[in-house]
C-alpha cells in the first residue's frame, strides 16, 4: 500500500503542492495523471525521497519515508523511469543486477531472481547482454521494469511508460504491460498526461492539477460526476485525440 | 561474490597505476655522493665543464656526475648555492654583473672578496678574456665599412639586430651599449632570440647585427667580423672556476688540481677548441682530453646514450603522469562538487599553464635546488589542467538524469561517483590524461636545462652547437615516445572505457 497525506512543496516561496492525498491499496494501479506543469514530477521526486517536502507524509505498508534511509527506501519503491533510464555504460543484465550486486547478494541468487525476472516479463535471454543503445525502445523498458522489480519492492513506480514508444507498438505494448503488471503482482503507481493510457492500465486515476488533487477515483466517476470544468475539459481534449488516432 | 563489472573497471584503473609504477621504479636509479660539474648551454661551457671533470677524475678517485648545458646563469648560480652542482665554469664580467649586481667590480681580487661573503669561491683566470663583442657578416662590414661600434649609427636606422635574451637584459649588454655609444636602433628592428639560433639569423641574412663571445668558434665559420669596442664599453669576462667555499675545503685535492688550469688556456686555444666542436663536430670529452693531452674517458655508444636518455625521460613522464592522475582527477571532482573552490581550481591550474616553462623551472629551482625535482615538479603542474579540466568537463557532461535515477535505485554519493559518473566521463578524462602525456613528452625535454637529463640532453647541446645529428638523437626518441603513448592510450580506450559506451568499429 502507498500512502500520500497531505503533502506541501514550496519552491522558493512558489508553492507547488498544497493538500495532496494519495491512496494506493495493496496490489492495485493507479494512474497520477496531469499536464506539464500540474506538479506531478515534483510529486514523483518526493515519493521517491529524492527531495525534501513541507509537510505531509509518504508511506509504504505503513512504513514512513522519513523513518528509513534512500537505500532501504529505495528497496521499497521500485523506480521505471522514462524511456528505462538505462545506464548506458553497463549491459542489460548488469543494469538490473547493479543494486543487488551493491548490497551483495550472491551470484546465485542473482541468476536466480534474474531468470525468474525476465520469465516474467517475457524477454530473450540474449537481449540481457546488449548495451542498452543496441536494444528497442520495448526491450529497454522491459530491462527497466526487472531492474525495478529486482530487490522485490513493494511499489513499483512507473513515469510515462509509454511516452518514448514508437506510436506504432504502443498498443501491443500497453497490452503486455498491463499483463506483466498482473503477473508481478504489485502496488503500482504510473504518472502519465495520456489519459487513454491512464484508463487502459489503471483502475483508479487521480489528476493534478495546479499542485492540487482535483479529483480522485475511477474514468467512469470522472466522466459522469467531474469535480469541475477542468475535468471536462482534460477528458473532452484528450478523448478527441485518442478518437482521431483511431480513426486513422 | 562475484565482481561487478564496475569493480572490474576500478580495478584496471588500478592495474594501470600499478603497471605505471612498475615501470618507473627501474628509471629512479640516482648517482652516489659525487662531485658534481655544472656548465652553461654554449659549446665553451660543455668544453670547460668537461675539461674540469677529467681532470678531476685524473687527481682523484671521487666521482664526478656532469650537469652540462643547464641553462642561464641564475640557474647555475641557484644550482651551486643549494649544493645541486659543486664547480661550474664562468666569466669574472658575467659573475660582477648577474650575480653580484655589482658591475663597478672589476679585479679578481674585488670579485672574490664579495663572492666569499656568499660562501662562494672563484680561480683565478684560466687565461683567457671572452668577453661580449658585436659582429656583422664581412660582406656587409666592407659594404657598410664598418670597423668599430661607432661606424653603425650611420645606418642605426634601418640595422636590424637579433640579440641573446641574456644580452638585451643585462646592464652590461644592449641597454648599456646604447647609452655609451648614443646608438639609436629602432625597436622593430631588435629581435630577441635564443642565443644559438641568432647565427642563424645572421647567416641567412634575416638580421645584420648579433651578439657574440669573442672566442666562439662560428665567428670563424660563419666569416664574421667583430666590431671594435673603441670605447672600451664591454667588461673584462675573464673564465674561472666558480665553487662553493664549503666544497673547496672538503675537496682540497680536488681544488688545487681544477687551479692547476689557471693561465693554462689561451683566447686562441679556447676558440681552437670551439672550433673542433662547432666545425669539426669533435666531441666535447675529446676535446677536452686532447687538450689535457689524456685519453678520453670511454664515452658510452650511442645507443647505450638513447637507453640512458629514455630512462630519464620515461621517469619524468611518468612521475608527473602519476601525480597528474592522483592529483588532477579528485581536484576536478572537486571542482563539481564545490563550484566556487571549483572556479579557483580550474583558474588556477589555467594560470599555471600560461607560465612560461623556463621562467617556471626558474621559480621552482629554489625550493627543489636543481635536477630531477624541479623538472618534476613543473612537469607534475603542467599537466595537471587538461587532467583536470577533463575531469571536470566529462562530468558536468554526464546526463544528471543517470544521477538521479542513480540516486532513486538507492546508490549513495560515492556509488554514483565511482559506478556512474566516473565512467560515464571516462572517455573525457581518459582524453584528458593522453593529452598531459603527450604534453609531458615534449615539455620534459626542457627538464635538461635544470640537469635533469632526459631527450632534452641531446637536443640542448645539439642547439648549443648549432649540429642538427645531435638535436635529433633527442628530438627523435621523443616524437617516437609521443607515437608509442598514442598507441598505448588507444588500447587504454579498449580496456578502460566501459563498453557500452565506445564507438562501434
Amino acid at each position: 500500500m502507498l500512502e500520500l497525506q497531505n503533502i506541501y512543496k514550496t519552491f522558493e516561496d512558489r508553492l507547488v503542492l498544497a493538500d495532496v492525498n494519495l491512496l494506493v491499496p495493496k496490489g492495485a494501479t493507479h494512474a497520477l495523471i496531469g499536464s506539464s506543469g500540474s506538479g506531478k514530477t515534483t510529486l514523483l521526486r518526493i515519493t521517491l525521497g529524492l527531495i525534501p517536502f513541507d509537510r505531509g507524509y509518504v508511506k509504504i505498508n505503513d512504513q514512513a519515508l522519513l523513518s528509513v534511509t534512500q537505500a532501504e527506501w529505495a528497496d521499497r519503491i521500485g523506480y521505471v523511469p522514462q524511456d528505462g533510464g538505462l545506464f548506458p555504460h553497463i549491459s542489460g543484465r548488469n543494469n538490473v543486477a547493479l543494486v543487488a550486486k551493491l548490497r551483495g547478494w550472491r551470484k546465485s541468487m542473482i541468476d536466480d531472481r534474474l531468470e525468474e525476472l525476465r520469465k516474467t516479463v517475457d524477454l530473450d535471454p540474449e537481449i540481457l547482454t546488449r548495451f542498452p543503445r543496441e536494444m528497442s525502445g520495448g526491450q529497454k523498458q522491459r530491462v527497466a521494469i526487472m531492474r525495478a522489480a529486482m530487490m522485490n519492492p513493494a511499489v513499483m513506480l512507473l513515469d510515462e511508460p509509454m511516452a518514448a514508444l514508437d506510436p506504432l507498438i504502443r498498443r501491443s505494448v500497453q497490452q503486455e504491460l498491463k499483463s506483466i503488471f498482473q503477473r508481478l503482482d504489485k502496488t503500482v503507481l504510473l504518472v502519465t498526461h495520456d489519459l487513454g493510457e491512464a484508463v487502459f492500465l489503471a483502475e483508479q486515476i487521480t489528476m493534478l492539477h495546479e499542485g492540487r488533487v482535483v479529483q480522485s477515483g475511477s474514468f467512469r466517476d470522472l466522466l459522469r460526476n467531474p469535480a469541475n470544468d477542468f475535468v471536462t475539459q482534460f477528458i473532452n481534449a484528450q478523448r478527441t485525440l485518442t478518437d482521431a488516432g483511431e480513426v486513422q | 561474490m562475484r565482481r561487478t563489472a564496475t569493480r572490474r573497471m576500478t580495478a584496471r584503473w588500478a592495474a594501470l597505476l600499478g603497471v605505471l609504477a612498475a615501470v618507473l621504479l627501474p628509471c629512479a636509479g640516482f648517482a652516489a655522493d659525487a662531485i658534481v660539474i655544472g656548465g652553461k648551454i654554449f659549446t665553451e661551457s660543455y668544453v670547460l665543464g668537461e675539461m674540469a671533470a677529467q681532470t678531476i677524475e685524473a687527481a682523484s678517485s671521487v666521482p664526478v656526475t656532469r650537469k652540462l648545458g643547464m641553462g642561464s646563469t641564475g640557474i647555475l648560480f641557484e644550482a651551486l648555492k643549494s649544493g645541486a652542482i659543486d664547480v661550474y665554469p664562468d666569466y669574472t664580467g658575467t659573475l660582477a654583473e648577474a650575480i653580484l649586481k655589482r658591475p663597478e667590480l672589476k679585479s679578481p681580487d674585488e670579485i672574490r672578496r664579495a663572492l666569499a661573503a656568499m660562501g662562494l669561491t672563484m680561480s683565478g683566470s684560466l687565461g683567457f678574456n671572452d668577453t661580449y663583442a658585436l659582429a656583422v657578416k664581412e660582406e656587409f662590414a666592407q659594404q657598410h665599412k664598418l670597423q668599430t661600434i661607432g661606424d653603425l649609427i650611420p645606418i642605426e636606422a634601418t640595422l636590424r639586430a637579433g640579440f641573446s635574451y641574456e644580452f638585451m637584459d643585462r646592464k652590461d649588454g644592449y641597454p648599456g651599449l646604447i647609452d655609451s655609444y648614443q646608438l639609436a636602433m629602432a625597436p622593430q628592428n631588435v629581435s630577441r632570440m635564443e642565443h644559438s639560433l641568432s647565427y642563424q639569423a645572421i647567416d641567412q641574412n634575416a638580421v645584420d647585427l648579433i651578439d657574440v663571445y669573442s672566442t666562439d668558434a662560428k665567428i670563424k665559420k660563419l666569416h664574421l667580423t667583430l666590431l671594435k669596442d673603441d670605447h672600451n664599453y664591454f667588461p673584462v669576462y675573464q673564465a674561472v672556476w666558480v665553487a662553493r667555499t664549503s666544497f673547496v675545503e672538503a675537496h682540497p685535492r680536488e681544488w688545487q688540481a681544477l687551479r692547476s688550469l689557471e693561465g693554462k688556456i689561451s683566447e686562441q686555444a679556447m676558440l681552437d677548441m670551439n672550433a673542433q666542436a662547432d666545425i669539426q663536430k669533435l666531441s666535447f670529452d675529446k676535446i677536452a682530453a686532447r687538450f689535457l693531452g689524456a685519453a678520453a674517458p670511454n664515452s658510452h655508444g650511442w645507443l647505450k646514450e638513447v637507453g640512458i636518455r629514455t630512462r630519464e625521460h620515461l621517469w619524468l613522464v611518468g612521475v608527473s603522469l602519476l601525480f597528474s592522475v592522483l592529483v588532477g582527477i579528485p581536484l576536478g571532482v572537486a571542482a563539481v562538487r564545490f563550484p566556487a573552490a571549483g572556479q579557483a581550481i580550474l583558474l588556477s591550474s589555467a594560470l599555471i599553464q600560461t607560465v612560461p616553462s623556463l621562467a617556471l623551472l626558474c621559480f621552482l629551482i629554489p625550493v627543489f635546488g636543481v635536477g630531477t625535482k624541479p623538472a618534476l615538479a613543473a612537469l607534475c603542474l603542467y599537466s595537471l589542467l587538461p587532467v583536470v579540466l577533463n575531469t571536470f568537463t566529462g562530468i558536468r557532461a554526464v546526463n544528471p538524469i543517470h544521477v538521479e535515477n542513480a540516486r532513486a535505485f538507492g546508490l549513495n554519493r560515492r556509488q554514483v561517483l565511482w559506478r556512474v559518473v566516473l565512467p560515464l566521463a571516462s572517455p573525457t578524462l581518459l582524453a584528458g590524461i593522453k593529452t598531459a602525456t603527450i604534453v609531458s613528452i615534449g615539455t620534459a625535454t626542457l627538464a635538461a636545462l635544470v640537469g635533469a637529463g632526459g631527450y632534452g640532453a641531446p637536443i640542448v647541446s645539439g642547439l648549443a652547437l648549432n649540429d642538427v645529428r645531435i638535436i635529433l638523437t633527442g628530438a627523435i626518441p621523443a616524437a617516437l615516445m609521443a607515437l608509442v603513448a598514442h598507441g598505448v592510450f588507444e588500447v587504454l580506450g579498449i580496456v578502460l572505457i566501459p563498453a557500452g559506451l565506445r564507438r562501434r568499429v
